[in-house]
């Protein structure tokens, strides 16, 4: 038997079908993934993300401990509750974890890191922040809720608890506030505008069934994967690890290398820029009937590759993915599909914004 | 819960047969199939014609989760493939054993698959299978 959030019973009793997801039993769906799908395109949809973990970094060194922990520069924080997407890496540049960091004073940031490696990275984080007295301290105490969609912020806003309201509703893109254990971020992992919502599990059920009667509709972890696919979100484990690195992964935006900071994994990017990346992730369109799945080989005139996301694209009612190829893979490629072999676009990320398509079919 | 009509055979692979009037078979997937599978968005059926042996793989049912085979329960000749599921997928998944049939065989007499009542289906799908 996996862990289970504070929502577990109402996710049963809503006939969601549970899946394991990182030592986590989760709700993959609760009918309909593609219902679910568009319900956070056109609408509004609700996540159960509890089995992420908010990890609170207290203490006068908690600046210069994320300077030298992640890959992207906390340096740009300067604004409190302002959040920060990064990766966090090995001295050879693998990928340990991505996760978002945001600021609240210079005595404490909070962190937002994956379930599956929640672990890993507590002890990684620890190790490095004993030698500089930051407290680190997992927060199981909170189940988090993401809401997401055009109409998510106004649906969430009446049921935020009256302190945090209005700081909620001026909260630009990618900023947060607190009230008292209630902390409310402007983020998500759809590409539709929408909260992240920690609060405490024993506030979880009367949250989720006041969005439920707000019209906000129950999505699972199925939905969450073509949501942020079509988003063109990295999903770790699938689309990075430790085996490579943020700019084998398309993440290069997030990796602050200007400048003299000293951050783990800093000289290994830099060897690596220097030579070119082998590798690329890109995002596939494919151009036939099928679906492209995670390990499925691709075959670029610059050499072979692999699938290491793919679904079936709702909103634009194709196959999409990502796959890591040859640096110079361009143009059209072939997938193995089943012992077939179909032509794919390669295609930059994102598939889908807002709502919208942003590819060419 | 899903649906198990009393008046179809089942197999452990989850089709489903419906014998017509004129001796055809018509084949689909169960529902519990469906369900597992969740919103198809792909199918291929078999083309009239076509001769199959019991077991073989004769259609794909891909949804948004994952691709899955399915296995002739019986031997003979396809009649017709459901030409609505290349357009509408879905139907499997709102009527798996009405307009979301997969295809109609015309048996030869020749092998079959082991098939069972719906009450024994149901202890199939109860036992995990």
């Amino acid at each position: 038997m996996g862990k289970r959030t504070a929502l577990y019973d109402l996710h049963l009793a809503a006939g969601a079908r549970m899946v394991d997801f990182g030592g986590w039993d989760m709700p993959v769906g609760y009918g309909s993934q593609i219902e679910e799908h568009h319900a956070v395109r056109r609408d509004a949809g609700m996540f159960d993300v509890s089995h992420m973990c908010a990890v609170d970094l207290r203490g006068a060194g908690v600046r210069p401990l994320l300077l030298r922990l992640l890959a992207n520069d906390v340096d740009r924080l300067t604004a409190p509750g302002k959040a920060l997407y990064s990766c966090m890496l090995r001295p050879d540049g693998g990928v340990i974890d991505d996760l978002i960091a945001c600021y609240l004073d210079e005595k404490w940031f909070r962190l937002v890191v994956n379930a599956g490696t929640a672990d890993k990275d507590l002890a990684w984080i620890k190790e490095h922040a004993k030698q500089i007295g930051v407290a680190v301290v997992p927060r199981r105490d909170l189940a988090i809720i993401a809401v997401q969609g055009p109409n998510a912020r106004a649906k969430a806003m009446p049921l935020l608890p009256e302190g945090a309201r209005e700081a909620a509703g001026r909260l630009g893109s990618f900023f947060g506030t607190s009230c008292d254990e209630w902390f409310v971020s402007r983020t998500g992992y759809t590409g539709e505008d929408g909260f992240e919502i920690a609060l405490p599990a024993e506030a979880a059920t009367e949250f989720w069934n006041g969005l439920a009667t707000a019209g906000v509709a129950c999505c699972g972890l199925g939905a969450r994967d073509t949501l942020r696919l079509e988003a063109g979100m990295n999903l770790y484990g699938n689309d990075m690890d430790e085996t490579v690195t943020p700019l084998e992964s398309g993440l290069a935006w997030t990796v602050a290398l200007e400048g003299t900071r000293d951050f783990i994994g800093k000289a290994a990017l830099e060897k690596q820029r220097a030579g070119g990346p082998a590798r690329k992730l890109t995002g596939l369109l494919l151009l036939e009937r099928g679906v492209l799945r995670s390990h499925q080989k691709v075959f670029s005139g610059a050499g072979a590759g692999e699938v290491t996301s793919g679904t079936y694209s709702p909103t634009l009612e194709r196959s999409i993915g990502f796959a890591r190829l040859p640096a110079a893979a361009d143009g059209t490629v072939e997938v193995d599909i089943r012992g077939k072999r179909s032509p794919a676009r390669l295609v930059k990320p994102p598939f889908v914004r807002n709502g919208k398509p942003k590819i060419e079919i | 819960m899903s649906q198990i009509p009393a008046d179809l055979r089942y197999t452990r692979s989850h089709e489903w047969m419906r014998t017509m009037p004129d001796g055809t078979v018509e084949i689909g997937i169960t529902d519990h199939a469906q369900q597992s599978l969740g919103d198809l968005v792909f199918v291929e059926v078999p083309e009239a014609g076509r001769k199959l042996t019991a077991g073989d793989a004769c259609a794909v049912v891909e949804s948004v989760k994952a691709a899955s085979d399915v296995y002739s329960p019986l031997t003979g000749e396809v009649v017709a493939g459901n030409p609505g599921l290349a357009t509408k997928p879905e139907l499997i998944n709102k009527d798996p054993y009405g307009e979301g049939w997969i295809m109609r065989l015309k048996p030869s007499g020749g092998a079959a698959a082991e098939s069972f009542d719906a009450a024994a289906y149901e202890a199939v799908v109860a036992a995990g299978g």
